[in-house]
């Protein structure tokens, strides 16, 4: 498949879609962070996840649309400003989904599925209901657009690079509050033992609601970033929620190195092999090698190293 | 300073704790000796809000603690080392000891907790599973002390552990106790710690009281009468 181009095309191509591929890769790590933080804190799978991505991504587009109407001398700004409303109204959403139903079906994870998948489902109509089944677009902002050649051939969207710096920061962030903050700390002990956390003093009710709440707000954030790669319609999200499954179990369930990782090398396989190949052909191939890699290594890719 | 009266627990149908009644004074330690299945780790977790009682009031002080959970009776003022440690084993010492602060104001790890267990400071960067099990001991006590109890429940303190570390540590709860002033209740079925910690001495059997005895006038031999098999 390689034989029709030339080296210098092919190094442009893989170059190419190595940096498109660092959207989808932004997408998948916020994404994965958040289901990951969820899980492993509760055990509990959300498959409403995607519905919480389309969410902030629908907040982007409220927001976006209120700048352009009412405030266009400062549109340029609206992105900050939406991701930031976009984690709130997100990790809200949340906590009143873990106080109205998760908590009641700790401990029982068919349940939780199903709930959540039932949550997935009412979320979309909602959307459908209130945003219209057709989907919507922001206007990014000029500052955003274009971008930055490196070669003749090699083009780096602004954009992208937009989105992968937010990503970082968000990812760090995350890490600092899972590793070196008091609250981490907490979280880290109810994921171990729960019944012994509490023993020590801390309030495992209430370290779930805030932990379900920063995974849906993350969910938020990555859905801001979504609307520069892709229009929202009311059943986007469910595109990306097996993709994140994927991202999470070949990473390593609590490890948020292997998260990264692994987002990083199913978004760059995807996204290179989607040019040679058909979609489903590159997806198919994908699933192939992470199937292959979990049964040599069923933990994941990285896994903590301790006494047992 | 911890009073019990009437209190039953039970798994399901099963009564495993049957009207107990039981007072720990101030200061005091408290051995409750009884074999496997007795319900001394039940008796525990159910103090400590793991396992809801069935019945029966269980009071620190005067606040009535029987209904509360856990993370509320910590804050009331009891602390647990459990059966096995039961330490963040993927969390650093220093991290895990940290978790005993969530219910105090401090922000720090008081230094006089590293005063006791010097050992716990030489590897405060290490992940806690991979400490000794002696070491790992040292590390839930200090933990539950991180939350400044009034009252500490250790279950089965000595179990896998060398003769001469359980000597030292029956040194040390005392040295606890009477520098921090806390009543402690102590499961157990090693009969000669018992003695060297204890100032009174209870034997549980199927859930009951059986024998109850200050430690001056404990008869060895009775007691380890009920400890055989």
């Amino acid at each position: 498949m390689f034989s029709d181009y030339s080296s210098t095309e092919l190094i442009s191509i893989f170059a190419m879609q190595g940096f498109a591929g660092l959207i989808l890769f932004s997408v998948f790590v916020l994404m994965a962070l958040g289901l990951a933080i969820i899980f492993g804190q509760m055990g509990v799978i959300n498959m409403a996840h995607g519905e919480f991505m389309i969410l902030g991504a629908y907040v982007t587009f409220l927001i976006s649309n209120l700048f352009a109407d009412f405030m266009p001398a400062i549109f340029s700004i609206y992105f900050f400003i939406a991701m930031i409303v976009a984690f709130f109204v997100c990790g809200a959403v949340g906590a009143f989904v873990e106080w109205s139903i998760i908590r009641h079906l700790y401990r029982r994870p068919l349940d939780t599925l199903l709930a959540t998948w039932g949550l997935s489902l009412i979320l979309q109509q909602l959307y459908r209901t209130v945003f219209g089944a057709r989907e919507v677009g922001v206007t990014i902002p000029d500052w955003m657009m274009g971008s930055i050649p490196l070669t003749d051939i090699i083009e780096i969207p602004l954009n992208g690079v937009f989105v992968m710096c937010l990503t970082l920061i968000i990812t760090l962030a995350v890490y600092f509050l899972m590793f070196k903050s008091r609250f981490g700390g907490q979280v880290r002990a109810v994921v171990q033992n729960r019944p012994m956390a509490g023993a020590v003093g801390i309030n495992t009710e209430k370290v779930d609601r805030i932990t379900f709440a920063l995974g849906c707000g993350i969910a938020g954030i990555a859905g801001s970033a979504f609307t520069m790669i892709g229009s929202t319609g009311p059943t986007s999200g469910q595109l990306y929620i097996v993709d994140t499954f994927l991202v999470v179990v070949f990473g390593g369930a609590a490890s948020l190195l292997g998260t990264i990782a692994s987002a990083f090398t199913i978004s760059q396989a995807q996204s290179t092999m989607e040019f040679f190949l058909s979609g489903s052909m590159s997806k198919v191939l994908t699933l192939l090698t992470v199937v292959i890699i979990l049964m040599i290594r069923p933990q994941g890719l990285f896994a903590l190293k301790l006494r047992k | 300073m911890l009073s019990i009266s009437d209190y039953s627990v039970a798994y399901g149908q099963s009564e495993v704790i049957h009207n107990m009644n039981l007072d720990i004074k101030e200061n005091e330690i408290v051995a409750i000796l009884g074999r496997n299945g007795m319900g001394k780790t039940t008796l525990m977790k159910s103090l400590m809000g793991m396992i809801p009682s069935k019945s029966g009031s269980v009071k620190l002080e005067d606040t009535e603690i029987a209904d509360k959970k856990s993370h509320e009776r910590v804050s009331e003022g009891v602390a647990f080392v459990p059966q096995g440690r039961m330490i963040f084993s993927s969390m650093t010492v220093k991290e895990n000891i940290e978790t005993g602060l969530t219910t105090v104001k401090d922000q720090k790890i008081p230094e006089d907790l590293y005063e006791m267990f010097p050992v716990l400071e030489e590897m405060k960067a290490r992940k806690g599973g991979n400490l000794s099990g002696g070491q790992q001991q040292q590390l839930a006590i200090a933990r539950a002390l991180a939350s400044q109890p009034k009252m500490l429940l250790l279950d089965e303190p000595t179990e896998g552990i060398q003769p001469s570390i359980i000597k030292e540590m029956a040194q040390t709860l005392k040295k606890i106790r009477d520098e921090r002033n806390l009543s402690i209740v102590v499961s157990e079925q090693v009969l000669s710690f018992a003695l060297d910690i204890a100032d009174r001495i209870l034997v549980i059997e199927k859930g009951v009281i059986v024998k109850e005895e200050l430690r001056e006038s404990v008869d060895q031999e009775q007691i380890a009468a009920y400890l055989a098999v």
